[in-house]
C-alpha cells in the first residue's frame, strides 16, 4: 500500500469546503482524481457529484455506480487516476463515522470537510486499513500550487 | 464457462493487482466463489459477515446489473463479462 500523504491544492481545498457550504446543510460529495505514488498520492481535479441519497441528505450521502462509472471516465479523458471521494459533514467533527467505515473501499483516499453553521472547519483525510477494522488519517499537504501537474 | 471479471480499482491490491480475472463458471455465484477461492483477501470487502453481497458491491453482467436479471443465479454465457461496480455512500455520526 501507498504512503499516507495526501497533496492538494488550497485552491481544490477550498472548493470542497465551497461545495460543503452550497448545499448545507446536506451532505455535498464528489470525486478526488490525481496521482497515486509510492510515497504519496497528489489530488489534481475534483469532480462534484450530486448526492443520491435523498432520504437523510443531512447525515448521508450516496454516489451511484452511473457516477462512479461517469468519474472514471472523466479521469481516463485526463489520463489521471480515480484516487478518493470527499464528502462534508454538516455541524458534525471531520471524522469518519462507523457507518462511514461500514460503507468504505479500501485504497481510495477518503476527504471529509466539517461545515459548522455554513462555515467549513476541519478537513482531514483517511483510508481504510487492509482488514475493515478502522481507518488511518492520511496527513494532507496543501500548498498554493500542485507541484507535480 | 470461460467468462472475464473486471476488477475496480481500489479491490486491484487484493487480486494481484489485475484488473480482469479469467474463470470458469456458469452463473454469477460460481465466478464470485471462483474469484474469492483464487484471491481469499477479496472476500471481507465484497461480502458482509452475514456472508451477503455488501449492499455498495454491485455486480453487472455485460452492462446490466444484476439486481435487475437473477441477482448472484444470474447464468453466464460464454465470454461475458462480469463488473464489481462501487457505489459510494458514507455520512456522519449525527442522528
Amino acid at each position: 500500500m501507498s504512503g499516507v500523504l495526501l497533496k492538494i491544492c488550497d485552491g481544490l481545498l477550498h472548493r470542497i469546503g465551497a461545495h460543503g457550504v452550497e448545499t448545507y446543510p446536506h451532505e455535498c460529495c464528489g470525486a478526488l482524481l490525481g496521482r497515486d505514488g509510492d510515497d504519496a498520492r497528489e489530488v489534481l481535479e475534483l469532480v462534484p457529484l450530486e448526492n443520491r441519497r435523498k432520504d437523510s441528505p443531512r447525515n448521508r450521502f450516496e454516489v451511484t455506480p452511473d457516477d462512479v462509472h461517469l468519474a472514471e471516465k472523466i479521469a481516463r479523458e485526463k489520463q489521471m487516476e480515480l484516487i478518493g471521494w470527499y464528502h462534508s459533514h454538516p455541524d458534525a467533527p471531520a471524522r469518519p463515522s462507523e457507518f462511514d467505515r461500514e460503507h468504505a473501499w479500501p485504497w481510495y483516499s477518503y476527504i471529509i470537510v466539517s461545515v459548522q453553521q455554513r462555515e467549513p472547519r476541519d478537513t482531514t483525510s483517511w483510508r481504510l486499513r487492509d482488514d475493515r477494522s478502522a481507518y488511518d488519517s492520511e496527513t494532507i499537504e496543501s500548498a498554493a500550487h500542485s507541484a507535480t501537474r | 464457462m470461460a467468462v472475464k471479471v473486471i476488477i475496480p480499482t481500489p479491490l486491484r491490491p487484493y487480486a494481484g493487482k489485475q484488473e480482469s480475472i479469467e474463470l470458469q463458471a456458469g452463473s454469477v455465484a460460481e465466478a464470485l466463489v471462483a474469484l474469492t477461492t483464487r484471491f481469499s483477501e477479496l472476500k471481507k470487502h465484497l461480502y458482509s459477515d452475514d456472508g451477503r453481497l455488501r449492499s455498495f458491491v454491485n455486480i453487472y453482467v455485460n452492462d446490466e446489473d444484476i439486481r435487475y436479471l437473477q441477482k448472484e443465479k444470474t447464468s453466464l454465457r460464454e465470454g461475458d463479462t462480469v463488473s464489481i461496480v462501487p457505489s459510494i455512500a458514507g455520512g456522519s455520526h449525527i442522528a
